[in-house]
């Protein structure tokens, strides 16, 4: 029996209908039943990226959990623009202590359930990139190489945004931020800084590592799914664009997503102990400048005159990603 | 039960009998003996159940206990110095957050100059974080203390540091009495967490707070503070009653009815100073001392009722407020305001330097005649203070200030002999 392997995809986008498929094969937020951890009415500008990652990383871990899960988030946007005291937009318990304890703080919540019994009780830390890659991450690392029993998520927006754009260590080359302002003939963000935090999970040889981001959001459920059900711990890179701090539109921060995973900037992989062993590959390669256009954090390299040397650094950077996860079918 | 045995180790077995659920370490001197015995203890099961901890710093450590009690474990953690230090912001989080974590204090000095020898700048410098700080005079007071900070801390819903003098009591080996697990179980109770992260009951647990209510919160914060002014006593007549020794409570009297020279001290030098005062009052002196038990909240009222009468008073500090003097003499001004009493604030033991029978008996006796200074220092040498500050002020130049002040003492040394 011969078959013919059919793409469904709707133009532009990528994305399945959910109407098409089975209903064990649509995502959860398709669904009524869906647990609304991040409900409506915060406080996220229009756009927010993390936002949305947030929303669609808790409600698919309420859902693999059956509800049986905490929260515990670093200080940040997501912390500040949903919890407002006396409000809070959080269905979930949910607990916010300091900018760089999350990862120590959910250590302890799980030692706490453990020690009560609660082994179905799953928890979950999240935070920025800053509270992830800079001022969290002794905390971040010992939680890893005691292969404490977390799922941390990073929502990465690749600057201090909360604190008004300030570069982070995640922040890309020649990005302009109020801390790496382009002036004269400096290019923003210095080349040849910066950390990629996955990687650095995965020399921790801990059970799992993920990347994903919010153009495809079903891919960040699955990956939620499958590391809440492992033991020890987790980690999920998720690359979520900030409208705000990239000076792009509110309606381009899917596109900038996928701009950023097609190109090869952003790749998306998945690493059990240490070890890549899985990969998305692109499935319509384009040139960087289409990623870096769209943002104002760039615009340097375009206007006055374009600056071919640093775009051909950046458009390097993504070759090397392309070719050392094998990005390309 | 009698043990002779060490500090670190008694409080240790003292922590043990409280059941603690989630124990977090992370070594300082000289709080390693106590999380060294502690890990032991989870090991053999003798506590049980009980998960430990060996974290990556300070700031995780008390950021693991934080989320332990947010979730509903009884948490404990120890450290010194640097450590309390580095988990400053953690601190204010935990009593802000209003957990109920224990925490011992091995009291030790700050660098720099590197110190690891006992004075009590790293709980004194944390003594507006919203924690509960009890001082133990001896080893016996550092294990009953343990038993009732547990107790006291969960009453309150706030975080409590029980502070003992680094290797004076951690390395110092006392008889204690060790009470039984079913006396302590009979005075502590299980924790009964007021919120904790439940999902069959969720909850959001620190929100941020605007101008709208940030004045209020602290407002509670320090009334319930005061409410351990009452209940801190009611727990050590309660401790009394129960394990038939008295430990805590706010301050403890030594001779003060009707002296006129009183001194003031905290922690581990008390039985020192007691000593002197024996002689001194066998001489017909008229002196007796006050101690300390409950730094935070500060007994201002018992203080000044226990002073009323006094003509004099002379407090002894193992910690320095620099550019202003005495941290505890401060306080007592304020206790003693209106009355008009001289108080003298006399910093000690920095460092580790040993506080002599000798050398207070000369205190003493300075005092008794009317000839302190409001501000001294227990035998300093003021020979190298005096030659470092000439040479400071023939050559200006910026740096680290060590060296020149041990060369100096070392050259002093080196002349005595």
């Amino acid at each position: 029996m011969s078959f013919q392997s059919v793409r469904f995809y709707q133009t532009g986008t990528y994305t399945v209908g959910n109407r098409l498929l089975d209903e064990a094969q649509r995502t959860v937020q398709a669904t009524v039943a869906r647990a609304n951890s991040l409900t409506s009415g915060h406080r996220a500008c229009q756009g927010c990226g993390e936002a949305l990652g947030a929303r669609y990383a808790m409600d698919a871990a309420m859902h693999a959990t059956e509800r049986q899960m905490v929260v515990v988030n670093a200080t940040g946007c997501l912390e500040v623009f949903s919890t407002p005291y006396p409000e809070t937009s959080w269905q979930v318990p949910w607990m916010h202590s300091l900018f760089g304890n999350a990862p120590a703080v959910a250590t302890g919540v799980a030692a706490a359930l453990r020690v009560k019994g609660r082994r179905n009780v799953r928890v979950v830390a999240q935070g920025g990139d800053g509270g992830t890659t800079d001022i969290g991450f002794g905390c971040l690392s010992g939680m890893f190489e005691r292969n404490d029993d977390v799922l941390y998520i990073c929502y990465d927006n690749e600057a201090y945004m909360n604190t008004g754009v300030q570069r982070s260590s995640a922040t890309p080359a020649a990005a302009h931020t109020a801390t790496t302002p382009a002036m004269g003939t400096a290019p923003g963000n210095e080349f040849g800084q910066g950390k990629f935090l996955p990687e650095i999970a995965m020399a921790h040889r801990i059970p799992y590592v993920a990347t994903a981001s919010v153009a495809d959001l079903r891919d960040l459920e699955a990956k939620v799914e499958e590391a809440i059900h492992l033991r020890g711990a987790r980690y999920i890179h998720v690359l979520v664009p900030c409208p705000l701090g990239w000076g792009a539109a509110s309606h381009d921060t899917i596109r900038l997503a996928r701009l950023a995973t097609e190109s090869g900037l952003f790749p998306i992989f998945e690493a059990r102990n240490g070890e890549v062993s899985d990969a998305r590959t692109i499935r319509h390669r384009v040139p960087v400048d289409e990623f870096l256009r769209l943002q104002k954090r760039f615009v340097h390299l375009f206007e006055p005159k374009l600056d071919t040397a640093r775009i051909a650094q950046i458009q390097a950077h993504a070759d090397r990603n392309i070719k050392r996860y094998a990005l390309l079918p | 039960m009698l043990k002779q045995i060490e500090g670190s180790r008694a409080v240790a077995e003292a922590v043990a009998l409280c059941r603690p659920e989630v124990i977090c370490a992370y070594p300082i001197s000289p709080q390693t003996h106590i999380v060294e015995a502690l890990s032991e203890m989870v090991r053999t099961g003798d506590i049980s159940p009980c998960e430990y901890i060996n974290v990556e710093s300070e700031f995780a450590a008390l950021s693991v206990a934080i989320g332990a009690s947010a979730a509903g474990a009884r948490a404990y953690t120890a450290t010194a110095s640097q450590g309390l230090l580095f988990m400053a912001e953690a601190v204010f989080n935990a009593s802000g957050l209003g957990l109920p974590i224990v925490m011992t204090i091995a009291n030790r000095a700050i660098g720099a100059p590197i110190n690891i020898w006992n004075d009590h700048s790293d709980s004194m410098a944390l003594r507006d974080s919203g924690w509960l700080q009890l001082f133990a005079e001896n080893n016996q007071e550092a294990l009953d203390l343990h038993i009732q900070a547990f107790k006291l801390a969960e009453a309150l819903s706030l975080p409590v540091m029980v502070c003992m003098d680094g290797f004076i009591l951690t390395h110092a080996y006392e008889r204690v009495d060790i009470p039984s697990q079913a006396l302590v179980d009979s005075y502590l109770p299980p924790y009964e967490p007021r919120q904790i992260l439940d999902p069959d009951d969720p909850v959001s647990i620190g929100a941020m707070v605007g101008p709208e209510a940030f004045t209020e919160v602290r407002y509670l914060a320090h009334a319930r503070q005061l409410q351990a002014l009452e209940l801190i006593p009611e727990l050590a007549m309660e401790f009394s009653q129960c394990f038939g020794r008295e430990a805590g409570g706010l301050i403890s009297e030594y001779h003060v009815e009707g002296v006129d020279t009183v001194i003031v001290a905290l922690g581990s030098v008390l039985g020192t100073i007691k000593d002197v005062v024996d002689g001194l009052r066998g001489e017909g002196a008229s002196i007796g001392v006050l101690a300390i038990k409950t730094f935070r909240p500060f007994p201002l009222d018992a203080v000044r009722e226990a002073l009323t009468n006094a003509k004099r008073v002379v407090v002894i500090e193992r910690s320095f407020a620099i550019g202003q003097g005495g941290i505890v003499a401060d306080s007592l001004r304020k206790s003693l305001a209106g009355l008009h009493i001289p108080t003298h604030t006399v910093v000690a033991g920095l460092g580790g330097r040993p506080i002599t029978t000798v050398s207070l008996e000369r205190l003493f006796r300075t005092a008794l005649a009317g000839d302190l200074a409001s501000l001294s220092f227990l035998d300093l040498d003021q020979g190298a203070v005096d030659r470092v500050l000439a040479h400071e002020r023939e050559v200006r130049r910026s740096g680290p200030l060590a060296n020149r002040m041990v060369q100096e003492i070392a050259r002093a040394s080196i002349r005595v002999e």
